[in-house]
């Protein structure tokens, strides 16, 4: 006995649907584009279907350097996903309690998180040259993008903090714990779904980063400088073919990233029933 | 020993008010000295790489430069050309219409998408499968998702053919690619998630009860909206608006490409300008955009409480 929706129901539903169609169309289509035969153009109609643009990715040279920004964007992504956990959890943590400087910190935090990431670029760009130091990617390129990414963290560790019960970790003490036995063996655990989603945005946003890096970057560029310097230049199915590489590099992270938190979800629903079980033998 | 104290402090509570009032006094400043140890590594990579180069850009912002380097002074020479240059007008106008053109379509979409979702999508599992679907997209590449706008809206591109092949149109139309129509799809489709999300959490919060009195109030279903969900929403509306508004003011790489050059923003022409190794009179622009910026923020942040939702 389901009560009838309401007309307004499949409006919205329509709406919506056009609204994931037009997330979703452009992208599709340049996905398909990557295939094009080898004497296929930007658009349709396709010539062929092949794996022409694909290989010229990894041949030519002069399209640029792409499996070193490649390596670079990885292993970049990697340790910002790293150091955003760790900082912005610790940061998250903090915020639980009222202490002097909090409204300072989070204004701050917000501040770096919406400042044009152009500027921040600039910013450190200039600093780097009064001081005489050269500009890399590991190092100032690392620093441009964390000002991005821990306020990111920090803003989604509040979401899931929101909803943190405050009763399992008292429930530690009562019992004895001392503070980093219950922050280990209570918080960080019932966190850990969350922690992955810090982790996901973290390399994510690392990943795909430009504005911030482009100043920073120095001699050697990442994934997405290398992918802007082919807008301008390259006029051929390549750009796609990139795109696509690129693109499933990122659901293959967000799927690891969704699953594990699936598969924590589930083993833990399964471990309540199973205590459940054996306390009603 | 901590425990120990506490627990006789809190025996001692037990029995006489006064002595609570200290044993709060003692929680509370340990409890601070580990918030300031927690939070200490956030403060201290945004002190370095983003309050210190924040400050480099202020310092730059003054100084005096020739073709091929920067000579620290203190003149003001930058921001007077700045304000004398007809130019800085058009541009601030140009970045101006772009983010206000974007800011309704994103808070209409955004608005939308996430009442429909919160509110008419019963089964949980539904709702966060569609949310994933909305956001997927979000940690995927920007640069990507805007070149894929080109074979769509180019000459021949599929918009194009579909118009045509629908005998809608005769000729191509020009204006789709490489224009500011170009441009806000582009921004529209790359921004409206940070419009999304955080409507939905206010509005995820918000006690469907509410509503349900409201209609057997008698309340029609735009009045619910207009009267309960909307002002419920505020603060998701708000922060959505302070990120698309920022993101919009402080692009450059998508009115470039989008626009095929055609159009400019503040901070396209302040990239020519590092690009050609001007880095005063870019630190000023820098500096002049951030004030502005500020401004607006500060304007909406007046209008709704941000922060106390966000940490409660």
């Amino acid at each position: 006995m389901e009560d009838k929706r309401p007309w307004t129901f499949y409006a919205f539903a329509a709406f919506f649907t056009l609204f994931v169609l037009f997330l979703y169309g452009p992208m599709i289509v340049i996905y398909i584009l990557s295939f094009q035969g080898p004497s296929g153009g930007m658009t349709f109609p396709l010539n062929g279907v092949s794996l022409h643009w694909f290989e010229a990715l990894i041949s030519q040279t002069r399209v640029g350097d792409i499996a070193g920004s490649f390596q670079r964007s990885i292993g970049l992504a990697v340790l910002v996903a790293v150091i955003t956990v760790v900082v912005s959890v610790l940061a998250g943590l903090a915020f639980r309690r009222r202490f002097r400087g909090s409204a300072f910190a989070f204004y701050f935090a917000i501040a770096s998180l919406i400042m044009p990431g152009l500027f921040v670029g600039l910013g450190i760009a200039l600093t780097f040259r009064l001081l005489g130091l050269e500009t890399s990617w590991f190092v100032s390129g690392l620093g441009a993008q964390l000002t991005w990414t821990l306020p990111f963290g920090l803003l989604i560790m509040f979401a899931i903090l929101g909803r943190f019960n405050r009763s399992y970790e008292e429930a530690a003490t009562d019992l004895g714990a001392t503070s980093w036995q219950k922050v280990r063996e209570v918080t960080l655990p019932i966190l850990l779904p969350g922690i992955i989603g810090v982790a996901l945005f973290g390399f994510t946003l690392s990943y795909d980063e430009l504005a911030r890096t482009a100043l920073t970057a120095g001699s050697e560029n990442t994934l997405p400088l290398e992918i802007w310097a082919m807008t301008t230049n390259v006029t051929s199915p390549t750009l796609y073919a990139v795109g696509a590489v690129t693109t499933i590099v990122s659901f293959i992270v967000i799927v690891i990233a969704l699953s594990s938190i699936a598969f924590i979800q589930r083993r833990r629903a399964l471990g309540a029933r199973g205590e459940l079980v054996t306390a009603t033998e | 020993m901590t425990i120990l104290d506490s627990t006789a402090s809190g025996l001692a509570a037990a029995a006489e008010p006064a002595a609570a009032e200290a044993a709060d006094e003692h929680a509370i400043n340990t409890g601070e000295l580990a918030s300031w140890f927690q939070i200490t590594p956030l403060m201290i990579i945004l002190a370095l790489f983003f309050g210190l180069p924040m400050l480099v850009v202020l310092a730059v912002s003054f100084f005096d430069f020739d073709r091929s380097d920067i000579i620290p002074a203190f003149i003001f020479d930058n921001y007077t050309d700045l304000f004398r240059s007809e130019v800085t007008l058009r541009l601030y106008l140009s970045s101006l219409k772009f983010a206000a053109i974007v800011w309704a379509v994103t808070l209409i979409l955004g608005f939308n998408i996430a009442y429909f979702l919160v509110f008419h999508v019963r089964s949980l599992l539904w709702q966060i499968g569609l949310f994933l679907i909305c956001t997927v997209p979000f940690l995927t590449s920007n640069i990507i998702r805007m070149i894929s706008w080109i074979p769509f809206l180019g000459r021949n591109g599929i918009f194009n053919q579909a118009l045509e092949g629908a005998g809608i149109v005769n000729q191509p139309l020009e204006f789709l690619l490489f224009s500011d129509f170009a441009v806000v799809v582009a921004y529209v489709h790359l921004f409206t998630l940070f419009m999304v999300v955080p409507i939905f959490n206010s509005m995820a919060r918000i006690d469907k009860s509410l509503l349900e009195a409201a209609r057997d109030a008698g309340a029609g279903r735009f009045r619910v909206v207009a009267e309960i969900v909307l002002p419920l929403s505020k603060t998701g509306i708000a922060l959505g608006s302070i990120f698309v508004v920022t993101l919009v003011m402080g692009d450059s790489f998508v009115v470039r490409t989008m626009s095929g050059g055609q159009s400019a923003s503040v901070v396209s022409a302040l990239q020519n300008e590092v690009a050609a190794l001007q880095y005063p009179p870019a630190a000023a622009s820098a500096i002049i955009m951030v004030i502005i910026v500020t401004l607006m923020v500060a304007g909406i942040l007046r209008l709704v409480d941000v922060r106390k939702e966000l940490a409660g």
